[in-house]
């Protein structure tokens, strides 16, 4: 850590700050504070991308923001008193934590993300980090499986399973050997939140992982990190290291005399090892081919060993958990959707990034009150939520508050949170289309009704976009929505009509063109 | 390494065998084999496939159906730039259908094809997590976010541009 009296000045590396030329604005700085008693921290990011890149100034008053700052902007900046915090200059932002967008959000899982130096040990301890763990060598195996099922966490990934229910099941298997496997395949389009929590925090998913293993007596983990997220990568790399040499890891942590191991294994862009019976295909290094279910991974996972695969955010979700109780996460949410949710607001809007709020919030507020409506400024026409599988939701649905049961009852899906959203220049016929494409393009071909259904879709929604035999090439396309939604094995082909259907019903005059 | 080093038969044979060396007795060994094959060579060669699959005991259409399951290995040498363009939904809502279009037009290539210098192989990619900075074009670690034709033609002249090797004159 550095001494007391320099200043602190926070740039980020995430990956879309980065995107935005965070990495050239921090070169600017440390040119531009040459010689200045100045700390520059690379910290995660607050996820308000718009901002991005945001520089951060740490006064007696808290930080003070300022973005989007172009590396043209930091000599100014610095002149216009930048290191003191002054709010003169054009780009300030004022206290980031007074900024409406993050201070009307419930940031749980996300707390630290931004606000401390991702692979600082100190900092996360700083900030209530391990607190979780040291509580939870001091429960039982069984307490800890009992304190995540009150506190009724269920799945962030999308299936929306409760957490500690799975884990029961792990825990009460007899192996040899068990596994802690994370699903960091983030594949869904319009989600980034597992992204910016191993970027921004990759201690409170190391954490939540440790946490997992004491509690179902598994000594190995992996995480499965997509190979689209190097510097995620990079980031878990650096933090698996300090926590090892720091004794978090290995094969006494913290000197309890219990054993956690963990590494990350890469993806190779496949959307399907997201699916978590391909997931542990591809980590023993097959095809990412989907496995029937019985047996469920829980009993028989991976290498054949009962195993719990969960989600960057939910694991991340159980150091909170554990370190404040089940009470105090169960106190955010509504009916079964308990705790808070990161949504990601991505496509065409105003103000993209992440909301983590309770359930509950309208999908009309995540659009408007947090996205500030459309970036091209035209009129929102479809959202789709939930990713390629999620359904395309017309504006006369909007009201829906965002939990998994309310979704659920409008045919819609909750999924890992994305919300992407199309102003009016969309056209739903071509992205139903793309909707059966991508899966021709992703399907493991495992079964029938995904491997060929999808293919068949796209062809009938080129006659029926080419105006051929329209009326009876839709009744095609509905009755082929069906098949694949019964008779695929798995989400891909089971879901894949869910966008395809959804369009067509409530957007069907873009198929009569 | 560019291609044509790596053609060097015996740096590509002890390169695949120093890779499968380092990994061979981890569980689940093939795919970080396969990564770091990829990385250091540019791709999957042959003689990597049945080295693997002599090694770890499998069939070399074992290894082969691996290698051609998923979207990231080639088995083919590639340009010394691999330019990744995202094609998902969120892309879509803000341009990204006229940014591919642009591309493949600018390169004068379709998805998976390189440049005839060998510079700049053109792909697709199905999400890169930057969704609030769409469209996003990727190139390895670097990440571009809120692409447009121009910064893409930028983006296009900065890997493009080689800098000149010039001796001090003082050496002359």
């Amino acid at each position: 850590m550095s001494a007391e009296n320099t200043t602190r000045v926070y740039i980020s590396r995430d990956s879309s700050a980065l995107s935005m030329g965070a990495e050239k604005v921090a070169s600017a700085l440390k040119q531009g504070l040459n010689g200045q008693n100045v700390t520059i921290i690379r910290n995660g990011s607050r996820a308000l991308y718009w901002l991005e890149p945001m520089i951060e100034v740490e006064t007696p008053a808290g930080r003070v923001a300022y973005g989007p700052v172009k590396a043209k902007d930091v000599a100014g900046l610095i002149e216009q008193g930048l290191l003191e915090g002054n709010q003169d200059h054009p780009l300030c932002l004022g206290l980031t934590e007074e900024i409406p967008y993050l201070k009307k959000q419930q940031r749980l899982t996300f707390a630290r993300a931004g606000i401390i130096d991702p692979v600082s040990l100190d900092d996360y301890r700083a900030t209530e980090g391990y607190k979780g763990l040291e509580k939870a060598l001091q429960m039982s195996a069984q307490a800890i499986v009992d304190e995540v099922k009150e506190s009724g966490l269920r799945g962030r990934g999308g299936a929306a399973f409760p957490t500690g229910i799975k884990w029961q099941t792990v825990l009460g298997a007899e192996a040899e050997q068990k596994y802690i496997v994370c699903n960091a395949d983030e594949g869904d389009s319009g989600t980034f939140a597992d992204r910016l929590q191993m970027e921004a925090d990759p201690f409170g998913l190391i954490e939540g992982m440790t946490i997992a293993g004491l509690a179902v007596g598994a000594t190995q983990g992996y995480i499965y990190l997509r190979e689209e997220y190097p510097h995620a990568h990079e980031i878990l790399d650096e933090a698996i290291a300090i926590a090892e040499k720091n004794g978090y890891l290995g094969d006494n942590i913290l000197q309890s005399g219990k054993a956690f191991h963990l590494e990350v294994r890469l993806g190779a862009k496949a959307y399907i090892c997201g699916e978590e019976t391909a997931l542990l295909e591809s980590l023993e290094g097959k095809r990412g081919m989907v496995r029937p279910k019985p047996p469920i991974p829980a009993l028989v996972g991976l290498f054949g060993q009962p195993t719990v695969v969960n989600n960057v955010i939910s694991l991340s979700s159980v150091s909170i958990i554990l370190a404040k109780g089940a009470d105090y996460y169960k106190d955010f949410g509504m009916g079964r959707s308990r705790g808070t949710m990161p949504f990601q607001l991505a496509g065409n809007l105003k103000y993209a990034g992440l909301v983590e709020t309770a359930f509950g919030v309208t999908l009309k507020e995540l659009l408007y009150d947090f996205g500030g409506g459309s970036l091209t400024g035209r009129p929102l026409r479809a959202v789709q939520a939930g990713g390629p599988l999620g359904t395309y939701l017309p504006e006369s649905q909007w009201d829906v508050a965002m939990d998994y049961e309310e979704m659920a009852a409008l045919g819609a899906v909750l999924g890992h949170g994305g919300v992407v959203a199309f102003d009016d220049t969309v056209d739903m016929s071509e992205q139903a289309r793309f909707s059966m494409d991508f899966c021709v393009v992703e399907s493991c071909g495992k079964c029938t009704p995904c491997r060929i259904g999808s293919t068949r879709g796209v062809e009938v929604i080129d006659k029926i976009r080419a105006n051929q035999d329209r009326d009876n090439n839709i009744e095609l396309l509905e009755q082929l929505c069906e098949t694949m939604v019964d008779g695929s094995l798995c989400a891909m082909g089971g879901m894949t009509p869910f966008p395809v259907q959804s369009a067509l019903k409530h957007f069907s005059e873009d198929f009569a063109k | 390494m560019n291609n044509s080093q790596a053609r060097n038969q015996d740096i590509v044979v002890s390169a695949i065998a120093a890779h499968i060396e380092k990994h061979k007795n981890r569980p689940g060994p093939l795919l970080p084999i396969l990564h770091d094959i990829q990385n250091d060579l540019g791709y999957i060669p042959d003689e990597a496939i049945s080295e693997i699959a002599s090694q770890l005991s499998l069939s070399r259409a074992e290894v082969h159906g691996v290698v051609s399951f998923y979207h990231h290995f080639s088995t083919k040498p590639r340009g010394r730039h691999i330019v990744e363009v995202c094609c998902a939904e969120s892309c879509q809502a803000v341009g990204g259908r006229n940014l591919e279009k642009y591309a493949k037009e600018k390169l004068g290539l379709d998805w998976y094809q390189t440049t005839r210098d060998g510079e700049i192989t053109l792909e697709p990619v199905y999400c890169l997590g930057n969704c609030a900075c769409s469209p996003s074009v990727r190139v390895g670690k670097e990440m571009l976010g809120r692409v447009d034709n121009e910064s893409f033609d930028e983006l296009i002249d900065e890997l493009t541009t080689v800098p000149l090797d010039i001796a001090p004159l003082e050496g002359r």
